[in-house]
């Protein structure tokens, strides 16, 4: 287990930690974008089938990343998740505790603050340890990336152990890179045949 | 004939509904531990029926169908995640609703809430059904389902008090 603190974890930049996730992945593992700069930073990085980017619904992409791993209990499945977004719906992380999705990862993007509002800090300022959250709720894998080779190691052992896995990754002030094209219906069928659930002749 | 809650299941069943993430009730007691009884189901409880959606919402899309259970005072948490999740990205989420509120309601804020359930389903434009009558109910909810997963939409289903006997004042009303 990893023991950097909340207060010794390097801030990073998302975009870069995104590319970085994304480079990892070669098994179509399902990626669930949480609202706002989590998932136009994942669009900007690539747009993969396997991506599901979130438009509204704060605070979900756990839930819906959980559905994903409970459907498809071979497929390596990852949530990104802001920390704004994860204070809105903190008692996921006890539902996931309980249900205890093998093949889930959970990665926390904490700036400490409303980025794509204006920057406002969180009700979290105070000093909220999202790890220690996640380890209180029952996560027992649960870490703070130290630093950039710290959060690869922690992907790669996430794809190649069983979770749930959690990791907490605090992000310096850097904006997203670009934007994802708002267009739900599309993402959804993309998302659908990127599980191989969809097969349609309407693909042109 | 058959409870309510055995018809329902049967129902489920037909249309391969297996992932049930439900905020419990009262009134969906027989429904919750029926399906619990059944292996064909994954039934777990959730913090906010906002997640409950989530969880169904992701599993539709990676195959696995699923229905959330609530009641009213749930419903009326989810206004913005139906908007933005089911309605927009076209998702057959399908939810159960045990109607509290009505019919001999004793909870004031439960009658307050139960009406904003109908003008909410209606401004989402969300294709629900009142279930009334035992008679009535397998084929409610079971075209409610197909339709549902053949257009791609959400669907509520609201089990009325008729149906179900709903929750009856524990006490009796003193003068």
């Amino acid at each position: 287990m990893s023991v950097t603190t909340a207060h010794n974890a390097k801030r990073m930049y998302r975009f870069d930690l995104t590319k970085r996730l994304v480079a990892k992945l070669h098994r179509d593992e399902a990626v669930i974008g949480g609202i706002g700069h989590s998932n136009f930073d994942l669009f900007t990085a690539g747009h993969r089938p396997q991506n599901f980017y979130m438009l509204g619904s704060m605070g979900l992409a756990i839930p819906i990343a959980l559905g994903v791993a409970i459907a498809q209990p071979q497929r390596k499945v990852f949530a990104l998740e802001g920390d704004g977004s994860l204070l809105m719906q903190l008692g996921c992380l006890s539902t996931v505790a309980t249900q205890a999705p093998k093949n889930l990862i959970i990665l926390v993007m904490d700036n400490g603050t409303y980025q794509i509002t204006g920057g406002q800090v969180t009700p979290a300022a105070g000093g909220t340890d999202f790890v220690a959250v996640a380890r209180g709720c029952g996560l027992t894998s649960a870490a703070w990336a130290a630093d950039e080779a710290d959060f690869e190691r922690l992907v790669e052992q996430g794809l190649a152990t069983d979770g749930p896995h959690l990791i907490g990754l605090k992000l310096d002030e850097q904006g997203p890179a670009g934007q994802t094209e708002r267009d739900p219906a599309q993402i959804r069928d993309r998302f659908m045949r990127g599980m191989g659930v969809k097969k349609s002749k309407l693909v042109t | 004939m058959q409870p309510w809650h055995e018809i329902v299941v049967e129902q489920l069943k037909a249309n391969e509904i297996r992932l049930i993430p439900y905020v419990p009730d009262n009134v969906l007691k027989p429904l919750i531990n029926a399906i619990h009884a059944d292996p064909f189901f994954t039934a777990f409880t959730t913090a906010r029926e906002e997640e409950a959606i989530g969880i169904v919402c992701g599993a539709v899309m990676a195959g696995m169908r699923g229905m959330a259970l609530m009641q009213t005072s749930g419903f009326a948490t989810l206004a913005n995640v139906l908007a933005s999740l089911p309605c927009a990205f076209q998702i057959p989420a399908l939810m159960m609703i045990s109607e509290r509120g009505t019919l001999g309601e004793f909870n004031i804020g439960q009658a307050a809430v139960w009406r904003t359930m109908r003008p909410t389903l209606e401004a989402l434009a969300m294709e629900h059904h009142v279930i009334t009558r035992l008679d009535e109910c397998g084929f409610i909810v079971d075209r409610t389902i197909r339709q549902a997963l053949s257009t791609q939409q959400p669907a509520a289903l609201i089990l009325s008090p008729l149906l179900t006997g709903g929750k009856a004042n524990p006490v009796k009303v003193g003068g």
